[in-house]
């Protein structure tokens, strides 16, 4: 019986394709394109790693807080005047646009990640809920501001917004970066140097790591736990919000209630690829994540692979490293 | 459904009344259908009040009235005009069938599966791809495929359960949530699985009628309500039993706290895998169940927001409470079809619900008994001789008091 099954099998064409050659000739673009992706995975990811460290809990609403930042940012921008074509303004003119969208992205996702802390939260901390009921609130919440946003916007994704025409600045090994690309990936590096400069040397920060390794005993010494978790849903928020900006930026058709689900998935298997709890584990993992994940999609033919392959990677960090790359906690990082 | 079988039997008169009692509890289906104490207060004791032949006999009543309620077709409980009522309560059997396998998973074992969908999926693309003549696999009769997909979506649950079931519970809730897209998207990008086309003429189980119009038809409900109906009273009585055991104690002292449970010698990680398994399973056994019903399977009936509903369905009957989780599968589903006006708004509803249930009442409608508690309560009486020793010769009433202690 299962001989017969065995021959009925279809070719292996049928299930996978690898193509090689593709990606030996798109190498260096996909490489150029992973960093840029993995830029946006980081600065989502550090929301995860950060509350993570703070609370221990999987902030599964934090892809929400995410594409409230998205919506922000084509709310914004379309009301200046931005539409499909690249706008005819000078390069300060944009600039200012796009520092005044980012400063409203980050208001709104921060905004958001705040009440979800009170609504959400906040009423469990206090009842000393065990932590199943945490996560099930989370996954509600998540749920909960998704549907709103479809009931709001509808199914469909929000028309491309183009910010401006990206020129070629480099050459490298033959392949050219783009000024999107560069604009994207120095602008989240310097994000989260500040944010790791941040939680090392400023008291708040002093304060986040102190509650990370042991809430009890840093009440006691004086911080204020609330307020330490409050900022830490805050800057998870900003962080949010400027991926947001970088999001719409790189794919503009990608403002859709489900986007943020999508990118949250991705973004959390890179902080446990880097070490959850750990800010620049969340760094590290997002490049490699970026990275792997542009490979295996060119590799396999199809863009919905990535988040094939970030998910297999995922699961084969829980299984052979678990605490991931860099592994230590918020709290024992240079504490 | 009785708490006589708690610890290890003593060498007493209510021991050996107590293991005959578990003979009677597990013989038939209608103890497990025994609704919890706890919001219903006054109905529990009632109900524990009653004898053991009154309490079959109105669970024989509630058990057939679930067989006719489709034939019945009640005026007020009625879907129609808006949802074939036959339908609608294959769909109610379907979600509740699923709710009792992921009860297992959240509610027993205390574990996060967010993409219960994917089993459910995966049985049903196993039901499909072994019967449909869409598929170039071997094809094998349609009830042969049932076991097969159980058994696949438990492999699937095995694979995902061994790498993350290691680590803290939050791991294994994201990655079910990855899972769950993740077939979902396989399911579009792999050619064989054929994505959004999919598979036409899935079997159904064999026998026609007169006219040569098979029984199990797509259009027509209740046969398939009446064999989904009998499969939940089979999975009830097996996953009553497993509740009961050795297993079922250990998944319950994992959910309340695994450290104290690994501690005291249960072995955790392989009783968990064990939840996680036999729930995927039962998933498995549901999608196969609906691929049969609906005859077509594609890519776009198995999206993770289905899984969230899964999810609330469990949390709203009460998770660990098996009624709960029929009675919460079946509003699950009941309520979008009968108000069809709100149809639209169901992700948002259940999904506030969620949150509301969690932040208000954690224990959803029917909560779950505090067993371990009764367990001990129980042997402590029995010990003490207070209400053991044979004096009270009617189990049932002292089933009753500890089951009121308990809740």
């Amino acid at each position: 019986m299962f001989s017969t099954a065995l021959t009925a099998l279809p070719l292996d064409s049928d299930w996978i394709n690898f193509d090689v050659p593709s990606l030996v000739q798109n190498f260096w673009s996909a490489t150029f394109d992973g960093l840029t992706f993995g830029a946006i995975y980081a600065l989502v990811a550090l929301g995860y790693t950060l509350v993570y460290g703070v609370l221990n809990l999987i902030n599964f609403a934090h892809s929400e807080v995410f594409i409230v930042g998205c919506y922000a940012v084509f709310f914004t921008l379309s009301g200046l005047g931005f539409g499909p074509s690249a706008p005819h303004l000078g390069f300060w003119s944009i600039v200012l646009n796009l520092v005044l969208a980012l400063i409203i992205a980050m208001a709104a996702s921060a905004s958001t990640a705040f009440l979800l802390e009170r609504v959400a939260y906040k009423p469990l901390r206090r009842r000393n809920a065990p932590r199943l009921v945490f996560l099930i609130t989370a996954i509600g919440a998540s749920f909960a501001i998704q549907y709103t946003i479809f009931l709001i916007r509808g199914p469909n994704a929000e028309a491309a917004l183009t910010m401006y025409r990206p020129t070629p600045i480099f050459d490298v090994f033959g392949t050219i970066i783009d000024s999107q690309q560069l604009v994207i990936v120095i602008a989240a590096l310097l994000m989260m140097v500040a944010t790791d400069l941040f939680i090392s040397r400023s008291r708040t920060g002093r304060g986040i790591r102190a509650v990370a390794q042991d809430p009890d005993t840093a009440t006691l010494m004086g911080v204020n736990k609330e307020r330490i978790i409050i900022t830490t849903f805050v800057i998870g928020g900003v962080l949010a919000g400027a991926a947001a900006l970088f999001y719409v930026m790189k794919i503009p058709s990608g403002v859709q209630y489900t986007g943020g689900f999508v990118l949250g998935i991705k973004a959390f298997a890179a902080a446990v690829l880097g070490g959850i709890g750990n800010v620049r584990g969340a760094l590290l993992g997002g490049f490699l994540l970026g990275l792997i994940g542009n490979y295996g999609q060119i590799l396999l033919g199809n863009s919905q692979w990535t988040d094939v392959v970030a998910f297999v990677v995922l699961v084969l960090v829980l299984l052979v490293r678990p605490q991931g790359i860099l592994g230590t906690s918020l709290g024992r990082s240079r504490a | 459904m009785s708490m006589t079988d708690g610890p290890t039997p003593l060498p007493t008169a209510a021991a050996a009344q107590a293991a005959v009692d578990r003979e009677a509890t597990t013989a038939g289906p209608g103890s497990s259908t025994a609704p919890g104490a706890g919001r219903f207060k006054s109905f529990g004791s009632k109900w524990n009040a009653l004898s053991r032949q009154q309490q079959w006999a109105f669970l024989a009543i509630v058990v057939v009235l679930a067989y006719l309620l489709p034939i019945l077709n009640p005026p007020i409980i009625t879907t129609e005009p808006g949802n074939n009522f036959a339908l609608a309560c294959f769909d109610m059997a379907r979600f509740a069938l699923i709710a009792v396998g992921l009860n297992i998973v959240v509610g027993y074992a205390g574990l996060l599966d967010l993409g219960y969908v994917a089993f459910f999926a995966v049985g049903s693309y196993t039901a499909a791809m072994l019967t449909s003549p869409d598929s170039p696999f071997l094809h094998i009769p349609y009830l042969w495929t049932v076991p097969v997909a159980m058994a696949v979506a438990m492999f699937f649950g095995v694979v995902l359960g061994v790498p993350t079931l290691r680590l803290r519970g939050d791991y294994l809730a994201i990655v079910t949530l990855g899972f769950g897209e993740i077939v979902r998207i396989l399911a579009t990008i792999i050619p064989a699985m054929k994505g959004q086309v999919g598979f036409q003429n899935v079997g159904h189980p064999p026998g026609s009628e007169a006219g040569g119009t098979p029984i199990f038809s797509n259009s027509n409900g209740v046969p398939w309500y009446w064999l989904t109906l009998t499969i939940i009273i089979i999975v009830l009585l097996l996953v009553g039993n497993l509740e009961r055991s050795r297993v079922g104690r250990a998944w319950i002292a994992i959910r309340e706290d695994e450290d104290a449970a690994e501690i005291m010698g249960v072995p955790t990680f392989k009783y968990k895998v064990w939840a996680f398994a036999i729930g995927a399973s039962v998933g498995g056994l549901s999608g196969a169940l609906f691929a049969g019903q609906v005859g077509f399977v594609n890519n776009q009936r198995f999206d993770v927001q289905t899984s969230i509903l899964f999810l609330a369905a469990v949390v709203l009957g009460g998770a660990g409470n098996k009624v709960g989780a029929i009675i919460g599968g079946a509003l699950v589903s009941y309520i979008p079809l009968r108000f069809t006006a709100i149809a639209d708004y169901k992700y948002l509803i259940f999904g506030v619900a969620l949150v509301l249930i969690m932040i208000f009442r954690s224990q959803g409608l029917l909560p779950a008994r505090q067993r371990l508690l009764a367990y001990g309560r129980q042997a402590y009486s029995r010990i003490s001789g207070r209400t053991g020793g044979g004096a009270t010769p009617r189990t049932g009433q002292v089933t009753g008091q500890e089951k009121e202690a308990g809740a």
